[in-house]
């Protein structure tokens, strides 16, 4: 399963806190995508992966729009 | 509460009582509860005014705040002490603050304390600083314990990350 999650215009800590509630509704396995418009969300969401041991899959930006894709652990 | 392979604690003594010191304990909660980590936040004097149930009353002061300057119109704009001392400018700098925090997608405080609820961040709200000030517990929000510094102490004993703010 795959989840769309927009956290657009929202400023730090918001984009953590919203994924982390996402998440917590997924089963191990399935993936989230997080939109952000927050340029220190780039390392947030490595941190954040590494510290939670969530996979981050992919992590972009286009137009000012960054694009995580991260993948829930067991 | 922890389901992930984070297994840290945090704790953190909350003495500041003004909207934008609110900030700075209730983001990093929040945040580290958001990574797993167990957070115990302990609220004192000034700080337990960020424990009851209505904080639209928490305000900034401009006086004697030199690094604070609001964006206004391209500019930046500071506050002389000598203004600042006027009645209603806090009221004023407040209203501008919140008015920021709004546009630029920053979290209220009340939302933040709402996460930090969500989340299972364990508030305790300092006894002798509710008898000093007269403040009771129907006063704060539900949800919260009330203990002293021994309690505090254990916490912070038990914890990777202890911070004062």
């Amino acid at each position: 399963m795959s989840t769309l999650l927009d956290t657009k215009g929202l400023n730090c800590p918001l984009p953590i806190l919203k994924t982390k509630k996402a998440i917590k509704d997924l089963s191990a396995g399935d993936t989230i995508q997080v939109e952000s418009t927050d340029p220190g969300s780039v390392k947030d969401f490595e941190a954040f992966c590494r510290s939670t041991g969530h996979k981050l899959v992919e992590s972009r930006e286009a137009d000012g729009v960054y694009t995580y894709l991260i993948e829930k652990s067991a | 509460m922890s389901e992930g392979g984070n297994s840290k604690k945090m704790c953190i003594i909350v003495t500041k009582g003004t909207l934008d010191w609110a900030y700075p304990p209730f983001i990093l909660a929040t945040t580290a509860a958001s990574m797993d980590v167990e957070v115990s936040l302990f609220f004192t004097f000034y700080g337990l005014q960020l424990l009851k149930k209505d904080v639209s009353h928490l305000q900034i002061s401009t006086l004697g705040n030199p690094g604070m300057e609001m964006p206004i119109g391209g500019m930046h704009m500071k506050m002389p002490n000598m203004i600042s001392m006027l009645p209603g400018v806090d009221a004023a700098a407040s209203t501008m603050m919140r008015n920021l925090i709004k546009k630029k997608g920053v979290a209220s405080i009340e939302e933040l304390r709402e996460a930090a609820v969500d989340l299972e961040v364990k508030m305790i709200g300092c006894q002798m600083t509710m008898d000093l000030f007269e403040w009771n517990k129907d006063m704060m929000i539900d949800g919260i314990e009330i203990g002293g510094a021994a309690t505090y102490m254990e916490m912070a004993q038990e914890a990777d990350i202890n911070l004062f703010i």
